[in-house]
């Protein structure tokens, strides 16, 4: 286990095409860590007073939570803006139909646009192996009990990942509607996915993950009459929860919406 | 359960800051958590666990609540909307996207157990250490 960062601790494997893991990394991350930066430390001890209190025992910081993943987060953006590479981090329940759609995207695309894949599961590399099928290339990362990816996973991910300028790289995320909210993995955009199966106001349920979208696909759109999903209703709430949100309808199996969806990728990519 | 993530990072960075700041235990810890951080006084459970073993370990969390606003654009003012991820204006009902408070997830401040001066014991010796005149 990484004494500095932690990494490696738990169960989080990240495996490669091979099925083989990825080698013991030495730390630097490539893009270094930033353990010694200053700016972390630079407020001194206190600054205020409190009575009754030395001030000396008493240190401001006013540092997010969450700085450590950002700072991961923000090499990952500036690794994949330096080759143009547009990521996208796909979320949303299990089942949703995420791999579906990323295989039927992957042959729409039928090799336009170099693609990669890194795919994030509790366990089993089931996921990847799909991808792999399309001849795309695709790397494992299985968390074990943790329920979300994070940056520093994700930017070991690349290590094991042949990324080509200009690529298109889909990172699937662990099926969870809930924790993938908060972890920005330095993607361009969060793609929440919802299918007609799941109930049409999940956006209010679960307001977390699709204020932090950028574009909602409503999912398996073929079944749609086999349900009661209030389409437009499902729209509404995810317009409640995120005035900003797009949202794109379609059928991975049936083709329906998806040149919309291919439409949008292509636009971001430029 | 990232709330036990959000809670190990916490500990990670108090501990951080205590090394820097003497080497001491961290005696209590103050945060500041918005209503849209999609964590809030679940962090107290996931906290003990997370701080056994660490620096931070018996330290009192102190969480501070900040409530959601947001900018109206078209009234030209910060409103309190009436719900959570209802991002309209309350008053002239338009979509208000724009967050002022809330997103906050942040470590404030901590208290060491331990003086800041202690950290003189951590001064590399020195031959007059060893031989005292």
């Amino acid at each position: 286990m990484c004494k500095v960062c932690g990494c490696g601790e738990g169960e989080v494997r990240i495996e490669a095409a091979g099925g083989v893991p990825s080698a013991e990394h030495d730390h630097t991350h490539g893009r270094g860590h930033r353990h010694d930066d200053d700016l972390h430390f630079g407020h001194g001890p206190a600054g205020v007073t409190v009575a009754g209190m030395d001030q000396g025992r008493l240190v401001r910081i006013e540092q997010d939570i969450l700085a450590k993943n950002a700072s991961f987060a923000d090499e990952n953006r500036a690794f994949l803006d330096g080759l143009g590479i547009l990521a996208l981090n796909l979320v949303s329940s299990p089942g949703a139909g995420k791999t579906t759609l990323l295989v039927e995207t992957i042959k729409a695309l039928n090799g336009k646009r170099p693609i990669a894949v890194i795919e994030g599961d509790q366990e089993t590399s089931n996921d990847a192996e799909r991808i792999r099928a399309t001849g795309v290339a695709a790397v494992q990362i299985n968390t074990g009990r943790g329920c979300h990816l994070d940056a520093h996973m994700v930017g070991h991910a690349f290590e094991s990942l042949l990324l080509e300028p200009g690529a298109l790289l889909f990172i699937e995320n662990i099926g969870n509607l809930v924790c993938p909210a908060g972890f920005d993995l330095g993607e361009a955009h969060k793609v929440v996915i919802l299918s007609v199966t799941e109930g049409d106001d999940k956006p209010i349920k679960y307001p977390d993950i699709f204020a932090a979208a950028d574009l909602m696909l409503v999912s398996k759109l073929d079944l749609l009459p086999h349900t009661d999903f209030d389409l437009e209703g499902c729209i509404e709430k995810a317009r409640r929860v995120n005035p900003r949100i797009e949202t794109i309808v379609l059928s991975a199996r049936s083709g329906e919406g998806m040149e919309a969806w291919l439409d949008w990728i292509m636009a971001r990519q430029g | 359960m990232h709330e036990l993530t959000i809670a190990t990072s916490l500990v990670e960075l108090a501990s951080d800051h205590a090394a820097r700041h003497g080497g001491g235990n961290v005696a209590r810890i103050d945060v500041r958590l918005g209503a849209l951080c999609g964590i809030g006084r679940s962090l107290y459970f996931c906290f003990e666990p997370a701080a056994r073993g660490t620096r931070c370990a018996g330290a009192t969390l102190a969480i501070e609540e900040v409530p959601l606003t947001v900018f109206c654009a078209t009234c030209d003012a910060v409103k309190t909307p009436k719900a959570l991820y209802n991002f309209r204006c309350p008053d002239c009902g338009r979509p208000t996207p724009k967050v002022v408070t809330g997103r906050e997830m942040q470590l404030v401040s901590i208290e060491l157990t331990k003086p800041a001066a202690s950290a003189k014991r951590r001064r590399p010796r020195t031959s007059r250490d060893r031989n005292p005149i």
